[in-house]
């Protein structure tokens, strides 16, 4: 079984422990383990665009560095966490007064500079494992399942950064459902925002754009929707007016692989 | 409010070049909290750039931006509202007592199915 450095994030370990059960499942039986870095903190959730801030970037610093000492990646599951992360490395390659603070700061703890990488389960399917292991891997196809991708906002943008997909016209998710034997459904919602946080401030707000994402998917046929995301997950199923049924991806996989 | 030079300040923390707005709308044609708010998009980057910023300030169109980046991802000229949007938040949430939300508003606006990410991303956007 080879290893890979996990950063689960805070999430993975309270209300998505199935996001991060199922990866671990799935993962063993394409033939790896997942890692979890020691004493990692949480992301933040959000990655602050201020050039001139780094204390709420400094949990990232730490685990792209445990990542990298523990081989070279970090693979995370949740979309929160992977845009976090991989955005706060990208900074050190860009931004020479945001590695000199940071590394100021952390004094002996530091010495990271943006050496390591940020790779999300979806993108270690695609790139290292391949959809045709995954595909033979299947014991169950969801045959005439009919499965909208949600990638909402996270997992693409900013693409200059991210790297994960065409931003207007991902595949990825799509490429794996059919991996799994079902039938992906393209609408034009998927790349949209769910809206977020701010049920907390706004309940209405939160309800029209998360119907508007199911309602999407619904019109164009899908059954069921997958996503990476727990906060799109929690919108959809708790605010969004249409009835949608939504899951996290590596829950889908489970079930193809039977080892749900 | 005091006599600053928010427009440096804006210009600085966000790191965006607000003169190469071309005013074609197509950030705020993007924007899914378009409906929300009192100044749009192409409203945060133009006011910017006239030195306007007391009023956006003042503006709850500051939390309605959910820094989804479709904005930043489809603006033909590469400007980056959203990063100019965090920017104005955060000249308000930077200052003394000016949190928008407190963790004491938080229990209330619970339910069971909130994942942490939610409530962490939430005080980062809403607090300092």
């Amino acid at each position: 079984m080879k290893k890979i450095s996990y950063y689960p994030g805070c999430t993975l370990k309270n209300k998505a422990k199935d996001l991060d059960r199922y990866a671990r499942e799935t993962l063993a039986v394409l033939g790896y383990e997942l890692d979890e870095i020691e004493n990692w903190q949480c992301c933040g959730g959000a990655y602050t665009s201020a050039k001139d801030e780094i204390a709420t970037k400094l949990p990232s610093v730490r685990a792209l560095k445990a990542g990298y000492e523990n081989g070279g990646k970090v693979l995370t599951v949740c979309s929160a966490c992977y845009n976090v992360l991989k955005q706060t490395n990208h900074e050190f390659k860009v931004n020479s007064d945001f590695d000199m603070r940071v590394n100021n700061y952390m004094g002996e703890d530091g010495g990271y500079h943006g050496e390591g990488e940020v790779v999300h389960f979806l993108e270690f399917l695609r790139d290292e494992i391949g959809f045709d292991r995954v595909k033979a891997a299947v014991k169950n196809p969801l045959t005439g399942k009919k499965i909208g991708a949600y990638y909402g906002c996270l997992l693409l943008r900013p693409s200059s950064v991210l790297g994960f997909d065409d931003p207007e016209n991902p595949k990825l998710m799509e490429d794996l459902i059919r991996a799994l034997g079902a039938e992906p459904v393209i609408y034009p919602m998927r790349n949209e925002c769910c809206g977020g946080y701010i049920t907390l401030d706004d309940k209405n707000a939160a309800k029209k754009r998360s119907t508007k994402v199911a309602e999407s998917a619904k019109e164009m046929g899908a059954d069921c929707m997958i996503t990476a995301c727990p906060l799109c997950l929690y919108n959809i199923t708790k605010n969004a007016d249409t009835e949608m049924e939504v899951k996290y991806f590596t829950e889908l996989i489970a079930e193809a692989f039977g080892i749900l | 409010m005091e006599n600053r030079n928010f427009k440096e300040q804006i210009l600085r923390i966000s790191g965006a070049d607000v003169r190469k707005c071309m005013r074609c709308g197509k950030c705020s044609a993007a924007c899914p909290s378009y409906d929300e708010m009192e100044y749009h998009p192409h409203q945060f980057v133009n006011m910017v750039n006239d030195g306007k910023i007391e009023k956006l300030m003042e503006s709850k169109s500051i939390y309605k931006c959910l820094t989804c980046f479709a904005c930043v991802e489809r603006c033909p000229r590469g400007v980056e509202p959203a990063k100019v949007i965090e920017a104005v938040r955060l000249e308000v949430i930077r200052q003394q007592g000016k949190n928008y939300m407190k963790p004491d508003d938080i229990p209330a606006k619970l339910d069971e199915d909130m994942p942490g990410q939610l409530l962490m991303t939430a005080m980062r956007k809403y607090t300092k």
